[in-house]
């Protein structure tokens, strides 16, 4: 059974054809993102952002070429390997991911249950997102757009994935918001994860982040038909 | 088997802090079984169908149940982030079942309740252990196999209406097997005692066969259609 590899490379994919009822949502993709990488997808609508995230986190079978995340091959995605992977891997959708019924603390002690963290590690992760004691008791039913993706935000942080797929993360939070979401993922490259995030928003080269009103300025990878468009570096984390 | 019991639990709080089965699901369950006594309006023959009217009753309450626990996970799209964080698939399919399967313990003690004191039917001191274990083994095979086909509808579009159309028929040996077990365990005098037990050993195969299958196949299942 392979093992999650630290070979330097978190994801790659070669000519990489992924099927989604009928229609190759991905038709060919090649690409190769190291870790500790920050890399900004962008995309028009129906470009294979999303389901490129998706994936990565194995949620989606590919149909053709290779894909190896975090050193698991994918392409046989049925392997139990991919269980293996899995863990290390957080994903936000477009959604929040959030219950309902449970308040904000107990959404976020729920992901760390999952992967063994502690109650310490929840209250860092509330602290980090900006989730006050009052928004933390507060059940997510009742919580505004921004305190949801914050929420889900602060889930994903207690995770401490070393692979952080993020579907339009920046969507629903205000400008404050936005910069400190910059800088939890200006912190988690650091520290060595790779994150990877969509944004259906095309930038200019002259501003390339004035769309999001970003303070980081990743590596973009723009999508079109399900292939790689183009690849630009960016200047890292400003 | 941590993270399943951990995917029990949230579904457990959620369940309570909702109240679903305290106000929605109980209450559909015995209306139903009112309803039927009305409808048969002859005693001798509720008392004689009573088992099997429990056990219906606890078909449809569980497709509540389940449709239940699997909208709590699309509603927000919680399903692939759960997935994820789980690791493995079985772990959430365990988990889910666990937690339906205390709901419909629940229920069936319930149902039973109401047999009694609605159809007057009776349970002998000697009759109780195998009303407890058929109610036991019937409600395991009940929650996996409404997890497995709840995990295969959960994406779709006219999932309320598939779950019955799919899971009903899967479920009917099942539901056979709790009648028969029940009526024994009821001091009927077409069935005795012996005989129920050799229901409850159905009962017993088809859960381990369904708990089974849907450890094996859940994360296919659910994967296939998210």
């Amino acid at each position: 059974m392979q093992a999650v590899t630290t070979n330097d490379t978190a994801l790659s994919l070669i000519d990489t054809v992924v099927v989604l009822g009928g229609f190759p949502a991905l038709a060919g993709a090649s690409l190769e993102v190291r870790e500790g990488e920050l890399v900004a997808l962008r995309g028009a609508n129906g470009s294979g952002k999303s389901t490129l995230l998706r994936a990565c986190a194995g949620l989606v079978p590919v149909a053709r070429g290779t894909m190896r995340v975090l050193g698991v091959d994918l392409s046989a995605r049925r392997a139990a390997n991919s269980s293996v992977m899995r863990r290390h891997v957080g994903l936000l959708g477009h959604k929040n991911g959030l219950y309902a019924d449970l308040t904000a603390r107990e959404n976020v002690q729920f992901a760390a249950r999952l992967v063994g963290a502690s109650d310490k590690d929840v209250d860092e992760a509330l602290a980090r997102l900006g989730i006050d004691a009052r928004v933390a008791s507060t059940r997510a039913v009742s919580l505004s757009a921004g305190q949801r993706r914050r929420t889900a935000l602060a889930s994903l942080v207690v995770r401490r994935a070393r692979l952080w797929l993020l579907d339009e993360p920046h969507a629903g939070l205000d400008s404050a918001a936005r910069v400190e979401l910059d800088a939890i993922l200006r912190d988690a490259t650091r520290a060595g994860a790779t994150v990877v995030y969509t944004t259906h928003e095309v930038a200019t080269p002259a501003a390339p982040n004035a769309a999001q009103n970003t303070a980081i300025v990743p590596r973009t990878i723009m999508l079109a038909g399900g292939v790689v468009a183009s690849d630009v570096q960016g200047g890292g984390v400003r | 088997m941590r993270r399943a019991f951990v995917v029990a639990k949230k579904d457990l709080m959620i369940e309570w802090r909702s109240r679903m089965l305290l106000v929605r699901v109980a209450p559909f369950a015995l209306l139903v079984l009112v309803l039927f006594a009305v409808a048969l309006d002859s005693e001798p023959l509720i008392l004689r169908a009573a088992a099997g009217l429990v056990w219906l009753a606890m078909l449809f309450s569980s497709l509540l149940v389940v449709q239940r626990a699997f909208a709590i996970e699309t509603d927000d799209a919680a399903l692939d982030g759960l997935l994820i964080a789980a690791g493995e698939p079985a772990q959430v399919f365990f988990g889910k079942t666990i937690a339906a399967f205390v709901q419909l313990v629940s229920l069936a003690v319930l149902l039973v309740a109401g047999a009694i004191v609605l159809y007057g039917a009776t349970v002998s001191a000697s009759n109780i252990v195998l009303l407890v274990t058929t109610m036991l083994t019937a409600s395991l095979g009940l929650a996996s196999v409404g997890t497995l086909y709840g995990a295969a509808v959960a994406n779709m579009n006219s999932k309320d209406s598939l779950l019955p159309l799919l899971a009903m028929p899967v479920a009917a040996p099942l539901l056979i097997g709790a009648s028969r077990a029940t009526e024994a365990a009821f001091g009927s005098q077409t069935i005795d005692a012996a005989a129920g037990w050799a229901w409850v050993a159905l009962l017993a195969v088809f859960a381990v066969v369904f708990v089974s299958a849907g450890a094996a196949a859940f994360g296919t299942l659910v994967e296939a259609e998210s």
